[in-house]
């Protein structure tokens, strides 16, 4: 509005289809078409697209030539390690995200509670798995979980209890997979609590202890209620992010023992990449979009509902 | 009500209160620094043996000593890491990836969340939301079209993109942007009207808008989702373990896990420092710049 009232009233005939050019380049609408247009393409060709494609090579045969329709589902369907790794990838999201959830609650009303003054230096500290890049760490894990020389081991050793093997029995396997997730993933938590702990009004706290609510009362008719919302969203996030996983079973366990650790993002790279057959890799990786389209639904609904309440 | 208030505690709570609630909050002191001290431990526990495998020799790192402690301090695997090429290399890769992939990633996400938050289009807030669900879209899903998309493009135009370590400048930014993006639309709406509006009385265009009002207001979101922006470049590790494979072309985390660790012979001490040098810029720009960091990481699911 202010921009066309700005605009010199007195054109000239000859330039008037340049000038009606250069208006419409002056519009507001097109200036902003203009400046989000690279985000667009980016979207729309590197995300959108593959996306998209993955759908159609979900449907070829291993050369890519030739249309098999379900084909690829239908023989998954029938191979047991399949099924496997369904079972693999909901254990490990599931329970890595309540771990990651119980032990950022905890930690973060442990910070919550010390002085003010001495916060900051905690809350800098506990975060540090987060901050290190997942590969880098998960190395430090997997040197850790050494079969030979496990730090781990040399310690349970004093105490008298055996070698266990971290990563090379099944059920250890998972377990140590799991471990390492929920050791990275638990500061995000922890920070997240934190902030939310942070904006819950203190005289509501006040008004609780007058009443004379008990500590579990005011966990539960207080901080919980105040917290639900970042409970939720930090857990949606955090549970499509573990489940599309690749870096730490990648590297710690490589899917083994007997393929007993792989998640949906490492069998599918196993088949795609390393198996050479892209469409069956594909096929796998689509499983995953279920459960990521009910997160993100639930997701949605809770930004669209703030979004409404401000 | 206070009377029947004050009765009712009273006749649940046998002892006297007073002096009680100091003595709770003591003890609950006491044990939350435990609990912290406890949970410190076991967060720091990888990065700290890291260190200390680091500073060790092979001969100490397979003897039957205490693993948790150093005998015989060195700096040689830090030495033969800093001096060979290939480890420098990958730093330089992911060094010159990170940087351009910041760079691209602010260029394109400051103002499509400029145009996005201020100047309401037709389907705007549609495509707000739809930039978010975009972030959502993990890599695990996007990596097999991708190869595939490569290949395709390959025999159309001749370009080679598979193992060229530059390809990840244009797929990191699918990673970086909408979240960016995201970060900056919060930003951006939390800026009174009036700013802009008296900018645009005053005869500013929307560019001088952006330039000299919004950036320099907003610039703690900008270090934010720059810092957000570097640690994911930095820390990716699916796309170049999937699009790269000859060793120039590795950055920093594949490289270190396909080059140092030879089939079978792991050499941990070499792995270690390798891995913490790694570690070291992210954990450098979050010692320094914390606040930023964690407001980045909160801003994406509190504001909105």
């Amino acid at each position: 509005m202010v921009d066309a009232a700005l605009e010199s009233p007195a054109i000239r005939p000859v330039a008037r289809r340049r000038a009606g050019l250069h208006r419409a380049m002056q519009r507001k609408s097109t200036i902003a078409f203009f400046m989000t247009l690279p985000l667009l393409l980016l979207i729309a060709l590197l995300v959108l697209y593959p996306a998209l494609y993955s759908l159609h090579l979900a449907t070829l045969n291993k050369s890519m030539e030739r249309f098999v329709g379900f084909g690829n589902f239908t023989f998954l369907f029938k191979r047991e390690t399949f099924w496997m790794v369904v079972q693999q990838s909901c254990i490990f999201a599931i329970t890595a995200v309540i771990f990651k959830a119980i032990i950022g609650f905890f930690v973060a009303h442990f910070v919550h509670n010390i002085p003010s003054k001495g916060q900051r230096k905690w809350r800098g500290m506990l975060l540090v798995p987060w901050v290190i890049p997942p590969a880098m760490s998960t190395l430090a894990w997997l040197w850790l979980f050494d079969p030979s020389y496990s730090a781990f081991n040399w310690i349970l050793a004093i105490f008298g209890i055996g070698p266990v093997p971290w990563t090379g029995d099944a059920y250890w396997a998972r377990f140590s997979v799991i471990l390492v997730n929920v050791w990275i993933g638990a500061p995000f938590f922890m920070i997240m609590y934190l902030a939310a702990l942070k904006s819950v009004p203190e005289q509501l706290y006040e008004a609780a202890a007058i009443d004379g609510a008990n500590w579990w009362q005011r966990m539960w008719y207080v901080t919980l209620p105040m917290m639900r919302n970042i409970i939720a969203i930090t857990a949606l996030f955090s549970l499509i992010v573990t489940f599309a996983n690749f870096d730490i079973v990648r590297i710690l366990t490589q899917g083994g023992p007997i393929d007993r650790t792989h998640v949906f993002a490492t069998w599918s790279f196993w088949l795609g990449i390393q198996g050479g057959d892209i469409p069956l890799g594909a096929s796998v990786s689509l499983f995953m979009v279920p459960i990521l389209t009910v997160a993100a639904i639930f997701i949605l609904r809770d930004i669209h509902r703030r979004g409404n309440e401000s | 009500m206070a009377n029947v208030a004050t009765m009712d505690a009273g006749a649940r709570v046998s002892r006297p209160k007073y002096g009680s609630i100091s003595h709770d909050r003591r003890w609950a002191l006491r044990w939350s620094y435990f609990f912290l001290v406890l949970f410190a431990i076991f967060f720091l526990m990888p990065p700290v043996y890291m260190l200390i495998t680091s500073l060790k020799t092979s001969a100490e790192i397979s003897a039957e000593t205490n693993p948790w402690w150093v005998y015989h301090p060195t700096l040689a695997n830090y030495v033969e890491l800093l001096t060979s090429p290939i480890y420098l290399t990958f730093f330089r890769n992911s060094a010159i990836v990170s940087a351009v992939v910041v760079a691209i990633t602010m260029l394109i996400a400051v103002p499509a969340a400029f145009a996005l938050s201020r100047m309401r289009f037709w389907g705007s807030t549609v495509l707000a939301t739809g930039v978010f669900l975009t972030y959502l879209i993990p890599e695990t899903l996007l990596f097999l079209p991708l190869f595939k998309m490569f290949a395709v493009f390959n025999e159309w135009t001749g370009i080679e993109l598979i193992n060229r370590w530059w390809v990840l400048l244009i797929i990191y930014p699918t990673l970086t942007v909408p979240f960016a993006t995201w970060v900056m639309i919060g930003y951006f709406a939390s800026i009174p009207k009036e700013l802009d509006e008296a900018a645009l009385m005053d005869g500013a265009n929307y560019r001088q808008i952006l330039l000299k009002v919004f950036i320099p207001v907003a610039l703690p979101g900008l270090i934010a989702a720059t810092i957000f922006a570097f640690t994911v470049s930095w820390a990716q590790f699916l796309y170049p373990l999937a699009f790269t494979t000859s060793a120039d072309q590795l950055v920093l985390p594949v490289g270190i896990i396909t080059t140092l660790i030879k089939g079978d012979v792991f050499n941990w001490g070499q792995i270690m420092t390798g891995a913490l040098l790694g570690a070291a810029p992210p954990l450098i720009i979050y010692a320094f710049l914390m606040d930023y960091y964690i407001a980045g990481l909160t801003a994406g699911a509190t504001k909105g």
